[in-house]
C-alpha cells in the first residue's frame, strides 16, 4: 500500500488509466496514510467515508478520459465545498457548511478528482507558519516541531508527507510559495485573474490567487491547467488563451533570458541561500539560458506596501463576519454588543491585529497618508517589473530568506514573521505568476527553494524553466516518516 | 508618529471588536512597531504617481440581468446562527 502514496500524481493518473490501480485502491492508500499521520495535524476536516464511496462509484463506471480520473485530493480549508464544513482556520467559521462550491474546486471534481478532506491553514490565510490557525499548529514532515510555513501549511505538510498526491493552496503574499519552499515541494502562484476567486474565503481581493502545490513540476502543470478558467462569477477573472501546461511542458529553455535582481541580495541572508541562488544561475546557464543582471529598485518597499494594502482589504472583507447571517455568534446585550463580542471571541489575535491596521489606514484623516500612498508605491513596484521584462523573459530569486523555523520561534514578533515573505510579496503586488521549486538543503538538512517569476499569463514559461532546473538538480526530499509509529 | 491607547480603543470601536485593557496595551506596542516599519514608504516621492487600484486592468464585463438562483431561501438561512424560519434574527434593536 505504501508504494501507492509514493507515486506522483502523473504516475497515479497513468496507473488508473492503464487499469493497474483502481480509484478505490488509491483512495484507500491515502486515507490509511492520513490516518497514521494525525500528529501532523494537516487536516481540519476529514471526508474519508464519502471519499471511499465516490471512489467505488468511479470504479463502477470509470471515465478514463478525464484529467484526474478517480484521484483523491485534500484541499486547503479556504475553498468553499458544498455540504462540507469550510472554516478558513477560524473559530468564527467553525460551524459553516457552504451550500455552494468554489469554481476552482468544481473544476477539479469535474475532471474526476475526489475530495479527501480540508487542510489546515493560518486563520483567514493570515500567517506564515500555520500558527494562527484556530485548529492548532501543523507539523512539517521534514522535522519534528518545525513549522511547515503558511498560510497553506496543512497543504504543504500533506503533499510533502504524502497524505494527498497533490493539493491546492492560496497565495496572497507568499502563502503557496513559502510553505512549498519550507517542505521541499513545488508551489505555483498563478497570474492574478487566472484562477477564479469565486467561493474562496476572501482575505485581500486584489492579491488573492489559488494555485497548485505538488511533488514535482509536471504534476503542478497538470493541476494548473485544470484549475485555471475564465469565470463570470469573478469580476476580476481574465479571459485569455490558456494552454495545456502539462502537455506543452519542455525542458528546452535555450536562449531564454533570465534576470537576476540585485535587490534580492538582502542583509543577513544566510550564505547557504546565496550559494543556492548561484547554483540555480549555473544550472540555467548549463541549460543554455542567458543570465542578465537586473534591478528592481523598489523591492524593499514591497513589504511595507503589502502591510497597508492587504490589511485594508482584509478589514473590509472581514466586516461580513458579524454573527448575523452565518458563523459564530456570541451573546450580547444589544446588537452592537453582539457584533463586538462575536468578533472579539471569533477572531484570533493576528486577524484582529490586521483588521485594526486596515481599519486605521482607511479611517478618516489617514487614508491619503497610508492607503493612497501604498497604492502609488504599488504602481512603482509594478513598473519595476514592466521595465525588467523589456530585457528578460523571467526572473530567478530565492523563495525565502531562511529555511523553516521552529514552532514558536517567531510567533511573538509580527515583523520578523512578516519578513518571511520579503521575496514573494512583490509578485502578488504586481499580479505576476511565481513558482517555488525545491533546489537544495541547508546544513540542518532542511529544504530551500528557488523562485521563478514570470510575465503576466506566462505560466508556461516559468513552468518550463522550473522543469529544466528540476531535471538538473534532482532534488530529493529527506523525509524519514518520523511521525509514523 | 505614534499610536496611543486612546487611538487603539477608537480603532477597536470602528472595527467592532471589543478588547480589554491588557489586550489594548499589547496592541499599542504591536501597531507602533508595524507602523514604524510602514513609515519607510515616506522615503519615496509619489506626487506624480497614479495609484494602482486594480492589477487586472480590464473593464467590467456586462451581462444580462437574469435570475439564475431561484428558491434558495432555505440555503441562505441554513447557516444562520439562530434557528430562523423566514428571516435572520438579531438582538432587539427597537424597544
Amino acid at each position: 500500500m505504501s508504494d501507492i502514496t509514493k507515486q506522483s500524481l502523473t504516475e497515479l493518473v497513468e496507473s488508473i488509466k492503464n487499469k493497474k490501480l483502481s480509484s478505490s485502491e488509491v483512495t484507500k492508500a491515502f486515507i490509511e496514510r492520513s490516518e497514521k499521520s494525525k500528529v501532523l495535524n494537516a487536516y481540519i476536516t476529514e471526508d474519508f467515508t464519502s471519499a471511499l464511496d465516490k471512489a467505488k462509484k468511479f470504479d463502477q463506471k470509470p471515465n478514463l478520459d478525464l484529467k484526474l480520473p478517480g484521484i483523491p485530493m485534500a484541499i486547503k480549508d479556504l475553498f468553499c465545498t458544498k455540504n462540507v464544513k469550510t472554516t478558513a482556520g477560524s473559530k468564527i467559521l467553525n460551524n459553516f457548511v457552504p451550500t455552494y462550491e468554489s469554481t476552482v474546486t468544481e473544476n477539479i471534481w469535474n475532471e474526476g478528482a475526489i475530495l479527501l478532506g480540508k487542510l489546515n491553514c493560518d486563520e483567514f490565510a493570515m500567517g506564515s507558519s500555520n500558527e494562527t490557525s484556530f485548529f492548532g499548529n501543523v507539523q512539517n514532515p521534514i522535522d519534528k516541531d518545525l513549522v511547515p510555513g503558511g498560510s497553506s501549511g496543512g497543504s504543504a505538510s500533506a503533499v510533502a508527507g504524502q497524505l494527498t498526491p497533490i493539493t491546492i493552496g492560496t497565495d496572497t503574499g507568499g502563502s503557496i510559495r513559502q510553505p512549498a519552499s519550507f517542505t521541499g515541494t513545488v508551489g505555483l502562484k498563478p497570474t492574478y485573474g487566472s484562477c477564479s476567486r469565486y467561493g474562496i474565503v476572501a482575505f485581500a481581493s486584489s492579491l488573492d490567487q489559488a494555485g497548485p502545490m505538488a511533488q514535482n513540476v509536471k504534476d503542478c502543470a497538470l493541476l494548473q491547467e485544470v484549475i485555471s478558467s475564465f469565470d463570470l462569477k469573478d469580476s476580476t477573472s481574465i479571459d485569455f488563451k490558456r494552454s495545456n501546461y502539462s502537455k506543452e511542458l519542455t525542458n528546452n529553455i535555450k536562449g531564454k533570458k533570465i534576470g537576476i535582481p540585485k535587490e534580492y541580495r538582502v542583509d543577513g541572508m544566510p550564505k547557504e541561500i546565496e550559494d543556492l541562488w548561484q547554483k540555480g544561475i549555473e544550472y540555467l546557464r548549463d541549460c543554455g539560458a542567458e543570465i542578465i543582471n537586473i534591478s528592481l529598485p523598489h523591492t524593499s518597499y514591497a513589504l511595507p506596501t503589502y502591510y497597508i494594502v492587504a490589511p485594508a482589504e482584509a478589514s473590509s472583507n472581514l466586516a461580513r463576519y458579524d454573527g448575523v447571517k452565518y458563523g459564530y455568534r456570541a451573546n450580547g446585550e444589544n446588537l452592537i454588543d453582539m457584533y463586538e463580542k462575536t468578533r472579539s471571541e471569533g477572531f484570533g489575535a493576528e486577524v484582529q491585529r490586521r483588521i485594526m491596521i486596515g481599519t486605521y489606514v482607511l479611517s478618516s484623516g489617514y487614508y491619503d497618508a497610508y492607503y493612497l500612498k501604498a497604492q502609488k508605491v504599488r504602481r512603482l513596484i509594478k513598473n519595476d517589473f514592466d521595465e525588467a521584462y523589456k530585457k528578460v523573459d523571467a526572473i530567478l530569486t530565492p523563495s525565502t530568506p531562511s529555511s523553516a523555523f521552529k514552532i514558536g520561534e517567531k510567533s511573538n514578533d509580527p515583523i520578523s514573521m512578516y519578513l518571511n515573505d520579503i521575496f514573494t510579496v512583490p509578485v502578488n503586488l504586481a499580479g505576476l505568476p511565481g513558482i517555488s521549486i525545491p533546489a537544495g538543503h541547508d546544513s540542518k538538512g532542511y529544504p530551500l527553494g528557488l523562485q521563478i517569476i514570470g510575465k503576466a499569463f506566462d505560466e508556461q514559461n516559468i513552468l518550463n524553466i522550473a522543469f529544466a532546473i528540476e531535471e538538473k538538480i534532482k532534488f530529493k526530499n529527506k523525509i524519514n516518516d518520523w511521525w509514523i509509529k | 508618529m505614534s499610536i496611543d491607547l486612546k487611538t487603539i480603543k477608537h480603532i477597536s470601536k470602528l472595527s467592532r471588536i471589543s478588547i480589554d485593557e491588557q489586550r489594548a496595551k499589547k496592541l499599542v506596542g504591536d501597531l507602533n512597531s508595524i507602523f514604524d516599519f510602514i513609515e519607510k514608504l515616506n522615503e519615496l516621492k509619489t506626487e506624480n504617481v497614479k495609484p494602482l487600484t486594480s492589477i487586472a486592468e480590464t473593464t467590467l464585463k456586462l451581462r444580462s440581468d437574469e435570475v439564475k438562483s431561484k428558491n434558495i431561501r432555505e440555503q441562505i438561512i441554513k447557516n444562520s446562527p439562530k434557528d430562523n424560519e423566514d428571516y435572520f434574527v438579531v438582538p432587539k434593536v427597537i424597544e
